[in-house]
Formats: C-alpha cells, structure tokens, sequence
C-alpha cells in the first residue's frame, strides 16, 4: 500500500511529466490560455492516461517482453523492439474507443471533452507515460496508480499555468517576449517551484 | 525558380519560420535532452533523419491515402522509422541512447514530424518533402545544439565532454551553475532566445490580447 502512494506522490509531484520531463509541452503551452480550457483538458489526460498506461502494461508484460511469450511456447522470442508501434497503436485505438462511448453514453462528458480526445492521441505525455512505465518494470497494480498519478501531475501543472496567464495578459510585456516567449519564463518558474518538491525521501 | 524554391524550403525553417521558436513544435524533446552537446547532436541528428524519411515516403504515397485515415497511415509511417532509428541507436550509440531514455521513443510523438507530415508533406512532391523534413530537423537542431551548449559550458564548464572551464573541485578558477542542468534552466534559455530571435526580426512578434493604455502624465492634468 505504502509502496503505491508513493509512487502515486513521486509521479504527482515529484517526478511531474510536463515540470520535470517536459512531456506534452506543445499542447501545454498551445492550450493553456483559458482554465476552462486547460482543466477540460487536463480531465481527459488524466483518464486516457489512466487507461492506455495499466493495457500497455499488459501488452508489455504478456506480449513482446523477452520471454514474455513463454505461454504460448516461445520462450526465447523477444519483440520488444516492436514496443514503439504498439503503444502508440494502442493509444490511438483508445482514444477512439473512449470517443465512442462518451458519445453513446456520456454525451455531457462527450461535449465538454470532445475537442480534445483527438488532440491527445499525439500528446508526448501519454506516450512517455506508457515509455516510462515499460523502462521501469512497473507491474500491473504499480502502472495503474503510475498512469493515474502523472495524468494528474499533468492536469495540476496545466491548470496552474492557465491561471497564472489568465492575470498575465493584462500585464505589460516586453514585445519581443510576448505571448511563447513570457510563456516559457513563467513556466520555467514553475518548474523550479516544483523542484522544491524533490527533496521529499519517500 | 525551382532551384530558389527548394532553397527557400531548405532555409525557411532555420530562423524565419523556426519549428520551436515560432511555430511550437517539438518542444519536449528540445528542453529534455539538451543537458549536454553530445544528447542533443544526436537527438537532432535522429529527429532529421526520421522528418526527412517521413516526409519523403508520406509525400510518395500523397494521392493514396483516403483522407479519413491519413493520421493513421502517418503515424504507423513515422513509427516504423522511429524503431528503426531508436534499433540503431542501441547499437551503435549504446551509451548515449541509454541516457536519453524514453525521448528517442517520443520521437513518433513529436510534433514537428506529425505537422510537417500533415501541412507539407500532404501537398508537394517527394523531392521538396524531403527538402523541408531537412530544413525543418535543421532548425530544430540549431536551437537544440545551442541550448545544450550553453547548458553545458555554464552547467559543467565542459563542451562534448571536453573540459573547457577548469572546474574549482579540480583546482581550477570555475564554479559550475548547478542550475543550468536542472529542467527550469532549459525553460528559461528558450525564452530568452525567442525574446533574441524576435527582437532581432521583429515581424514575428505576438499581438498582445490587451493593449495596455498608455497614460501620460500630462493628459491627466
């Protein structure tokens, strides 16, 4: 249990996918100007997040690991080099799927997330989410709270910035540094607010 | 005209129409592996080769591909290219490609692959495709070789592992910015250097969304 928070606070907190790995910056910094925006967005990360990390986890773990095929009497096969397509296979495909069903049963949801679901289909984070689960061996219960914990990593720092540039458009910026470039320097600053985070032992 | 056109699709992307600094493209990438030259030579030259190649074989088969599931097609080009730079890579760079972890992988994700895919490749010819997929992997090795330049020599005094500063552990005058290796650096530099490549060509600065009313001192009274 102890073991799972902790993962859960490392990946919110500690390890934050866009502050500490600058992962799905292009959306982050494309989609932070309204926090209506921002958190839609942040919502629908974090479920694609905790969806496509837990199924490529078993895809990882029973498919193409070495040795992984091991049920079906090839022991010594190891397709992992076939990792980068599947994953990214399997995200589209999700995305897609939960498109679906949020149309056929969620249509409020469906509404307030639509826009977005396609968008994250080439967001880095969910991506580097499904990568990072794989280089560090997570098991299946371990990549559910990993998957959940970085989407709300994510979410957090996206809304954080949208706030922080919603009092930052009255505010009288140098030309050249307006718009991208005050963007970076604000974002900079919250990431070195987030380092204070690591120094938590856990 | 058709010489001056591939140069113009060449050159475009290194500064007047940088994929980073002005169309925000590719950005995750670019601040990730930028602590040291060495990563970030090696991530553009990997990021180039997989733009060029995508650009070029999507270009190909332009008049092919039912436009419902164009994203697909891409995305399942540009992955196989990926695999086969990111098998490359383990073999020949091991080291290297093991410190850069997960973001030879996100390559697939990248931005400008997908976007240089989707807006040029689409349209123009092979040969002009692969010109841009060039040109565009170009302009993002610039700013990616600068930043870790600077990261870099301020970060650990050195440039490719080569000592430059001589650090003051080792007995030398140099103390290193331990900042300059830590992610919020990289932020900053980028900013920076858009602020450089705008004050420098002011056609590409942002409108801002409010125009702050200048009031003079003497309207007042």
């Amino acid at each position: 249990m102890q073991d799972y928070l902790s993962i859960l606070i490392k990946a919110v907190f500690i390890e934050n996918l866009a502050l500490a790995f600058f992962l799905g910056m292009c959306t982050f910094l494309a989609l932070s100007k309204k926090i209506s925006t921002a958190i839609g967005l942040g919502i629908a990360v974090i479920v694609v997040q905790g969806l496509t990390v837990p199924v490529n986890n078993l895809i990882y773990q029973h498919l193409l690991k070495e040795g992984a095929l091991a049920w079906a009497g090839l022991p010594e096969v190891d397709l992992s080099f076939l990792g980068l397509i599947s994953y990214i296979g399997v995200i589209a495909a999700m995305v897609q799927i939960l498109e679906m069903f949020l149309d056929r049963f969620m249509p409020a949801l469906y509404s307030a997330l639509g826009v977005f679901l396609p968008l994250i289909t080439v967001n880095c984070a969910i991506m580097g989410g499904s990568l990072f689960m794989v280089e560090r061996d997570y098991g299946f219960g371990e990549s559910v709270t990993y998957g959940l914990g970085s989407g709300i990593g994510w979410a957090l720092a996206i809304a954080a910035l949208a706030g922080v540039r919603e009092k930052l458009k009255y505010s009288d910026v140098p030309d050249g540094l307006q718009g991208l470039g005050i963007t970076f320097i604000t974002v900079g600053l919250m990431s070195l607010g987030f380092m204070a985070f690591s120094g938590i032992q856990l | 005209m058709a010489q001056s056109q591939a140069m113009k699709v060449l050159t475009e992307p290194l500064v007047n129409n940088n994929p980073i600094a002005l169309q925000i493209l590719g950005i995750c990438s670019a601040l990730a592996v930028t602590n040291q030259v060495a990563t970030a030579l090696l991530m553009s030259a990997a990021l180039t080769a997989v733009t060029a190649c995508s650009n070029f074989s999507i270009s190909l088969i332009r008049n092919h591909i039912p436009s419902s599931i164009r994203i697909i097609v891409q995305m399942t080009i540009i992955a196989s290219l990926v695999i086969v730079v990111d098998q490359l890579l383990k073999a020949f760079a091991y080291d290297l490609a093991k410190q850069m972890s997960v973001f030879v992988g996100l390559i697939i994700t990248n931005c400008i692959v997908m976007g240089r895919a989707e807006a040029f490749a689409m349209k123009e010819p092979p040969g002009l495709a692969f010109l841009d997929g060039i040109g565009n992997g170009l302009g993002y090795s610039l700013i990616l070789v600068l930043v870790g330049a600077i990261r870099e020599l301020f970060g650990s005094g050195s440039l490719l592992g080569y000592q430059l500063l001589p650090l003051a552990s080792a007995g030398g005058w140099y103390t290193p910015i331990g900042l300059m290796l830590l992610p919020p650096s990289a932020f900053f530099i980028i900013g920076f250097l858009i602020w450089g490549v705008r004050s420098w060509k002011p056609d590409q600065v942002e409108e801002a969304e409010y125009q702050i009313h200048q009031v003079h001192r003497t309207e007042v009274v």
